[in-house]
């Protein structure tokens, strides 16, 4: 034991652990331990009941929780459609402007998601932007998306763009060109060497990409709020709601373990099949 | 006939990127406009451009007040997440040890995790242990998700980092200390910097984490949530541009930083 303690990287590591398992780990523990307190205490000392539990299940928050599942889901696959050709640009095409791309794509992401998202609502809004233009060109008046649902997957299509974007361009630079050329040699078509090639050969990248938007966008908030203007109510809404509006902290913690394991599962799946060290640490 | 497809399939990638790059752009290229405006209410075409908005920001001392916090927030952050990323990495990338798989893991989960979830599971946190949520806690709780995001980008330095500098400076007769200040730091300061740069932007523009944490004191993204979701005021965009251009800012002052220390390197292999 001390001999592991004394090695050099078992003390670097010290610091950031620490770190963690006084702002992740314990806090985690925590609301686990909350959500099987009794309803609307503020304490963890009463008796472990499961009837947070029983009155989710029973109520209507599986709708929520539907809806951002199912948000996060079409999410996933209008990103996976529409960044795989950039990335494929970006890993084979552009060579040295490739990094370029990056930084023009990478730089929204340090400007404040909710600026952001509040440029949607002045782009989409009546007599905003996109309609603005529209009655001063053509003078044509369509309807808003805003404050629907399209606008809401907007919202989550744009802010978590980067992020699948980026997986998918380390994936596909996985794929060696002579792979490719030999099955085009051996008379494949474009279509199956898209199919047997260069999707399973670049999948640790897709699966990287899919699960953490897909994991992202259920536990997103200001998505739904600001674009969605309440249309629909997210599982982070409910959460936030249980905590603060309805001070009902024992029932906003078990939403939260629920919501936590759900996607602690999916995490837990992807890190058993990929190598970081291979991924990162790529030359 | 290969490379004839490739030639019909790159002109539509690079429209297609275009897109993407225009796509991601939209909203911001909208908050600036909107906040030349003169006009209470928003409405495009502009027809009256004004910057009187600016005026008032500038001189406002509530405004003045929320950069303040954000600012002091953001550089705490730089400074305590880059240190701790620096040791972080070591242990990601650089040395082999028992549990470092483990350790890796544990590290990148709270990237994955939702940050509202964090932000709230902090607040219950803070509450049962008797801290009094204040801008000292949301340094705290950015530190948390932001300190995994910097040993990434330091990591990915240290992989390419050669071990054997280390080993010959040491043979030489350098303490560890030495060691750490003369070959490690140097070596790897292109990802502490970027890693920095990161951290405060990261912090800078932070909402999930910051509106459950912070307490009584304000930042400037919270500031803005507030005011978008009770009524529209001109100040939004207005603040909202003065974060971007803040953004860009730092950006341009990593990138010249970086050039520098890239001049320096050439400089030093010439002589």
């Amino acid at each position: 034991m001390i001999r592991w303690l004394m090695q050099p990287g078992v003390r670097a590591a010290v610091p950031i652990s620490i770190l963690l398992l006084l702002g992740f780990i314990g806090p985690l523990l925590m609301v686990t331990g909350y959500s099987f307190m009794p309803p609307r205490t503020f304490s963890l000392t009463g008796t472990p009941t499961l009837a947070n539990f029983i009155s989710i299940i029973s109520d209507s928050y599986y709708i929520s929780f539907l809806w951002s599942v199912g948000l996060a889901a079409i999410t996933v696959l209008i990103l996976l459609v529409i960044c795989y050709p950039v990335s494929y640009g970006m890993a084979k095409m552009f060579g040295p402007w490739a990094n370029l791309v990056t930084m023009i794509i990478a730089v929204p992401l340090l400007v404040s998601e909710n600026i952001r998202l509040f440029g949607w609502v002045l782009f989409l809004l009546k007599n905003g932007i996109a309609d603005g233009s529209l009655q001063y060109l053509f003078g044509i008046h369509l309807p808003s998306i805003l404050y629907k649902v399209p606008a809401i997957i907007l919202g989550l299509v744009y802010v978590y763009l980067p992020f699948m974007l980026f997986p998918l361009v380390i994936g596909l630079s996985m794929v060696p060109n002579a792979v490719k050329e030999a099955a085009f040699d051996l008379g494949a078509s474009r279509f199956q060497v898209f199919r047997e090639i260069e999707v399973p050969l670049a999948m640790p990248g897709i699966l990287i990409g899919s699960l953490l938007v897909f994991v992202l966008a259920l536990g997103s908030l200001a998505e739904s709020k600001i674009l969605g203007g309440q249309a629909v109510i997210m599982i982070a809404d409910d959460i936030e709601s249980a905590f603060t509006f309805a001070q009902n902290w024992p029932k906003g913690a078990m939403l939260s373990l629920l919501l936590i394991s759900s996607s602690g599962c999916l995490i837990f799946f992807l890190f058993k099949r990929i190598d970081l060290d291979r991924i990162i640490g790529r030359r | 006939m290969q490379a004839g497809k490739t030639n019909f399939a790159k002109p539509l990638i690079l429209v297609w990127t275009a897109c993407i790059v225009i796509f991601l752009y939209t909203p911001m290229v909208s908050v600036v406009l909107a906040s030349f405006s003169r006009k209470r209410y928003f409405s495009f075409p502009v027809e009256n451009w004004d910057t009187r908005w600016y005026e008032k920001a500038f001189t406002s001392l509530s405004v003045r007040d929320l950069l303040f916090t954000s600012f002091s927030v953001a550089a705490l952050v730089t400074i305590c997440s880059v240190v701790l990323a620096f040791f972080g990495a070591l242990a990601f990338a650089r040395y082999d040890w028992k549990g470092r798989k483990l350790f890796q893991k544990i590290v990148l989960l709270p990237i994955f995790f939702p940050q509202a979830v964090l932000g709230l599971a902090l607040l219950l946190w803070f509450s049962e242990l008797g801290i009094i949520t204040s801008w000292v806690t949301a340094v705290f709780a950015h530190m948390i998700w932001i300190t995994p995001i910097v040993t990434l980008i330091v990591s990915i330095q240290v992989y390419s980092f050669d071990p054997a500098l280390e080993e010959a400076a040491m043979d030489m007769g350098a303490t560890r200390l030495q060691t750490l200040r003369d070959v490690t730091i140097p070596v790897l300061s292109p990802g502490l910097i970027s890693g920095g740069v990161f951290a405060f932007l990261l912090s800078w523009g932070n909402f999930p984490l910051s509106l459950f944490t912070t307490g009584a004191d304000q930042t400037v993204p919270e500031w803005l949530y507030a005011k978008m979701v009770s009524g529209y005021t001109p100040m939004v965009p207005t603040l909202g541009s003065l974060m971007m251009a803040g953004a860009a800012i730092s950006l341009f002052v990593m990138y010249i930083l970086y050039s520098l220390y890239k001049m320096r390197q050439k400089r030093r292999f010439a002589a």
